[in-house]
């Protein structure tokens, strides 16, 4: 008896490290932008030209390494500058904020030994022999090589000196006692590179395979997490949820993952944020500021020859919707998203994605179509495609019926199928995105 | 005490569209760029998204884009023996602020200036006899500048925007289903032009029967999506009939926020301060050097921020006052005719006619900013004047910018303006009824000027600026002649009933007209006739340039936005590629 409550306990701390790590969300997951965007300018660090030298071809490995791994998602808040950290992550049991990772010696990783930095990429430990937290994703970032673990420490030390101290995590017990992260990663690595890599395989999948559960960290979020927070074993890629947007399916699922998407789609996706079926919000628009629209088009190309390469996933059944719901649904589309995605919802090219055989809208989770009316969302800014094109919120507007209406009108035509949304469900999601209070702010009305 | 920030190598004052031109000029170049904006900062899903922008009270009425006149505003009379009063409610014309500003609210309307237009002294004096530029003591002048100069610069302006439109003239030869009487363009617009509605189409086969050249209206509202030069994305015009006074919630409508700012905004040497306003541009000691500006920000503090070049980009009655303010040029003196500083304000000369249809409905509300079908075969000097008695012309537009429903509820002749034969006749004409836009020239005037007021002062406590003007004889006669013409094709295209509205009597600062200001700091070929040379560089502080509308010496019958943006093109690229190997005066006086 005492064994098995000793086997649930260490069970209950898990599940709370695994609730944090997958609940992690942005501060201020509702607000627009009401300033310019200033974090675009920072991330043009990582296009700056090294200039030759000694230890150039390390520095420059080193700095397309750092686009790679997208550290700058993180290690950049609101308004600060590259790679000092600050970004708080909101959890059930607290905030953790990101490190500074700048040059600075005091602040940041200035004064790190080259085996300090391997030991914290490889195996989540600090300069200071502390777990780190896998929000930093180094059960992925341990496959990068010892070479490139110095290349991008050589790199970051090249990086302007950010005197800047983000704030303590503000953590509660347990999540507070780092050691309990030691439990974790007995149990909770995702697999490795060339694990499975089949027989015959190319040299730009096996690159693609590289870059995707390696430095990219890709299936963080669109693996679908089990009970300990580790990727569910044999649903790779099937799509997660992250900040309450959901992360789609990367299979070869035609309704929900890239089934219908050409090599060319993911290519130019990764390069641009947008394409002629869908555009990158929200996370994923981060992720192409920040890395996949500095990569290379050889890297970008690999990406795609590996996620086509995914088998697609199985098709989840969906239940009827009520037939009224549509109908309401339909004229509050008429209404409130014909501006821009038009009246047959064919949306305009690289703008406006279309919403007919939308991966986003027919995800079996309604969360990310939910999160994207109520709250907005901007794509991704990239260096060739710089317009943060931009679906405003309707909170303030439409009420939670009519949302969930017209998700399920949108869930349910031209093509799409995915089962109805309840007014319910849109309160949930209103409610964690602390969007309760319709209120007319700058946003949407006189004041 | 100001305090002294960094200097930078270009502060640039005002940040809408020949800010954010300019801007992206010199950032590109590699200067280290500063703008400094008095208002917000303005995006469309945060400011004008398609929730939102099509509110007519708010944008429109309740003025939600546009200049505080309770913060600052002008003083306005007709003639110098009347005293001037300020501005209280806007009226006439719509001052903008903040990012983008005027940009944000146009209609999108993408004109080039007849090659004439830019010879206004010399052509119609070589046609039409001497006294034909100095009747009604106009004080036209020719630009400076011309046509074939400023024509790959206006091209520039297209690329940017992605102008929808269909040419009349490429390279010389003239093309059916383009305006005829253009300037020789080198290039194609970058979209077609816009499907034409039910109005402008009616408009145009009427036009074409009378024997005029009717073609679709320029557009900075897209006929298509479109990626520009900078990487920039617009889309494809809805025809909400949302754009004059208003944001464009579906990034159709060309806007500094539109095409310029993702790609600028993310630049490290741009950087842009809001809700900074300049004060003053502070001169060296012998005063032939600018030194930086004085400015203040929204918390009341002063800073002066040290730069090496000072690009005036303000809206053009702002740019006049800063010149008087910080004594650039000599303050022009309509007694004398003496100075040049605030001379040859003038203004845009507006008329229109109202058609009414029993059978055709209309459905006025399927609209956009520069949806028309226009004829210019009375504009500038397209057509013959002898005898008429004046210079200068109009372009007729059949237009549907929207049916917004306060502003944009057309009623016959004789129909009270409210009660219950009011809601009759609104009732029955809303679906049936257009206009048609006349948009005259506006010939500079000995009159008409801009100068600092004597009694009323702003926030800050400086004088306001005086605007002085009125229409001369000239106006009144061409508007009459081109409302007129524009009555033929109303007929022609067999309404029920149409409505003149002429332009009569003295200009009025209600109801409106046209925020298209011009002059007051005029470009000319010498510092004895002009503020700015060619480059739209002071004659008197070398390392002053001042943008906009207030360099024209009158005004054309065309909106001046291309012109302000092909003029805004043509300062940088001399700035770039002469000033900066020798700054200096780049026109010998």
């Amino acid at each position: 008896m005492r064994m098995l409550l000793r086997i649930v306990g260490v069970l209950v701390v898990l599940s709370l490290i695994a609730g944090a790590y997958f609940a992690w969300s942005l501060n201020h997951v509702a607000a627009l932008p009401t300033g310019p965007v200033t974090s675009v300018a920072a991330a043009r660090i990582l296009l700056k030209p090294i200039p030759d030298g000694p230890n150039a071809a390390q520095l420059r490995q080193g700095q397309y390494l750092a686009r790679l791994g997208d550290c700058l998602s993180c290690h950049l808040r609101a308004d600060g500058d590259a790679f000092a950290g600050g970004l708080g992550l909101n959890t059930p049991f607290g905030v953790i904020y990101s490190s500074n990772i700048s040059s600075d010696p005091e602040h940041g990783i200035g004064h790190w030994t080259p085996d300090q930095f391997y030991r914290a990429m490889h195996d989540g430990v600090d300069a200071q022999g502390q777990h780190l937290y896998p929000a930093f994703p180094y059960p992925w970032f341990r496959n990068l090589s010892r070479e490139d673990d110095d290349a991008l420490l050589a790199y970051l030390k090249t990086t302007p000196p950010v005197a800047y101290q983000p704030p303590g995590n503000e953590l509660f017990f347990p999540m507070n006692v780092r050691a309990s992260v030691a439990l974790w990663n007995v149990i909770s690595l995702p697999p490795q590179p060339g694990a499975q890599t089949p027989q015959g395989a190319s040299p730009e999948w096996i690159r693609g395979e590289a870059i995707v559960l390696g430095p990219g960290h890709c299936s963080q979020c669109h693996t679908p997490r089990n009970p300990f927070g580790a990727d569910t074993r044999g649903k790779a890629f099937q799509g997660g949820l992250l900040d309450n947007f959901v992360s789609p399916d990367l299979t070869g699922n035609e309704r929900t993952g890239l089934g219908r998407w050409s090599i060319d789609d993911i290519t130019e996706y990764l390069h641009t944020g947008r394409n002629t079926r869908a555009a990158a919000g929200g996370p994923m628009g981060d992720v192409v500021t920040y890395s996949t629209s500095m990569m290379t088009d050889e890297d970008r190309h690999a990406i795609a020859v590996y996620l086509k390469s995914l088998p697609a996933s199985a098709d989840a059944d969906s239940t009827a919707a009520d037939p009224a719901s549509i109908k309401r649904g339909a004229a509050v589309f008429s209404d409130a998203c014909t501006a821009c995605h038009l009246e047959n919802a064919v949306g305009q090219p690289t703008l406006f994605p279309p919403l007919g055989n939308n991966a986003v809208a027919q995800q079996n989770d309604p969360t990310g179509v939910l999160h994207i009316i109520l709250a907005g969302v901007r794509v991704g800014p990239s260096p060739t495609r710089p317009s943060p094109l931009t679906m405003p919120s309707f909170a303030w507007k439409l009420t939670d019926q009519q949302i969930a209406d017209v998700s399920t009108y949108i869930r349910n035509s031209w093509g799409n199928r995915a089962s109805p949304v309840t007014a319910a469900d849109v309160a949930k999601l209103r409610s964690k995105l602390q969007l309760d209070e319709a209120r007319l702010t700058d946003n949407s009305g006189d004041h | 005490m100001a305090t002294t920030l960094k200097p930078v190598d270009v502060v640039i004052v005002g940040f809408g569209w020949t800010g954010a031109i300019v801007g992206q000029q010199l950032a590109d170049a590699g200067l280290e760029v500063l703008a400094l904006e008095r208002g917000p900062w303005r995006d469309t899903p945060t400011d004008f998204a398609t929730g939102f922008a099509q509110d007519e009270l708010r944008y429109m009425w309740r003025h939600h884009l546009f200049q505080n006149v309770s913060d600052d505003t002008l003083t306005i009379r007709n003639n110098v023996n009347q005293t001037a009063l300020p501005m209280r409610h806007l009226g006439s014309f719509l001052l903008g602020t903040g990012v983008g500003s005027g940009g944000v609210h146009w209609n999108g309307q993408i004109w080039r200036f007849l090659p004439s237009d830019f010879l206004t002294k010399s052509h119609n004096e070589q046609r039409y006899g001497k006294n034909s530029v100095t009747d009604y003591d106009l004080t036209v002048q020719d630009w400076g500048v011309t046509y074939e100069e400023l024509e790959p610069f206006y091209n520039q302006f297209d690329v940017l925007c992605g102008t929808s439109g269909k040419a009349g003239n490429l390279n010389g030869q003239i093309q059916p289903g383009g305006n005829p009487f253009e300037g020789s363009r080198s290039a194609e617009y970058p979209t077609p032009p816009m499907p034409q509605t039910y109005g402008p189409t009616l408009f145009g086969k009427a036009a074409a029967e009378l024997g005029r050249h009717p073609f679709p209206h320029p557009t900075g509202n897209l006929s298509q999506p479109y990626v520009n030069n900078l990487g920039a994305q617009l889309g494809a015009c809805t025809y909400c009939g949302f754009c004059e006074k208003f944001g464009c919630g579906n990034y159709s409508k060309a806007s500094p926020q539109t095409t310029v700012l993702p790609y600028l905004m993310a630049k490290p040497n741009f950087t842009l301060r809001t809700e900074s306003e300049v004060l003053k541009v502070e001169l060296s000691p012998d005063r032939k050097h600018a030194t930086g500006v004085t400015y203040v920000n929204s918390a009341g503090e002063e800073f002066f921020q040290p730069a090496s070049i000072v690009i005036l980009s303000s809206y053009i009655l702002q740019n006049v006052r800063l010149l008087l303010l910080s004594g650039i040029g000599t303050p022009y003196d309509p007694q004398t005719g003496a100075g040049v500083v605030g001379k040859n304000y003038a203004y845009q000369t507006m008329s229109s006619v109202n058609v009414f249809f029993d059978d055709k409905l209309i459905n006025p509300f399927i609209g956009a900013g520069a949806l028309a079908t226009v004829v210019d075969d009375f504009n500038g000097d397209n057509f013959d004047h002898s005898g008429l008695g004046f210079i200068g012309g109009a372009y007729i537009a059949g237009m549907i910018t929207g049916g917004r429903p306060i502003e944009m509820i057309y009623t016959p002749q004789g129909t009270p303006a409210w009660g219950l034969a009011w809601k009759h006749a609104a009732a029955k004409n809303y679906l049936r009824s257009f206009s048609l836009s006349v948009h005259g020239s506006c010939m500079s005037h000995r009159g008409n000027y801009l100068d600092l007021d004597p009694t009323y002062r702003d926030v800050h406590g400086r004088p306001m600026l005086r605007m002085t003007f009125d229409f001369s004889d000239n106006e009144h006669k061409m508007s009459d002649y081109l409302t007129d013409r524009a009555a033929e094709i109303a007929k022609a295209m067999n309404p029920r009933e149409i409505k003149l509205n002429r332009r009569v009597g003295s200009w009025n600062v209600v109801p409106y007209q046209t925020t298209h200001n011009t002059g007051g700091a005029i470009m000319g070929d010498s510092p004895a006739n002009s503020v700015i040379n060619k480059y739209l560089q002071s004659w008197d502080v070398s390392n002053v340039f001042s943008m906009g509308a207030g360099a024209f010496p009158q005004n054309a019958g065309y909106n001046p936005t291309g012109t302000v943006a092909a003029l805004a093109y043509h300062s940088a690229q001399a700035i770039l590629q002469q000033y900066l190997k020798n700054p200096g005066p780049l026109v010998q006086a």
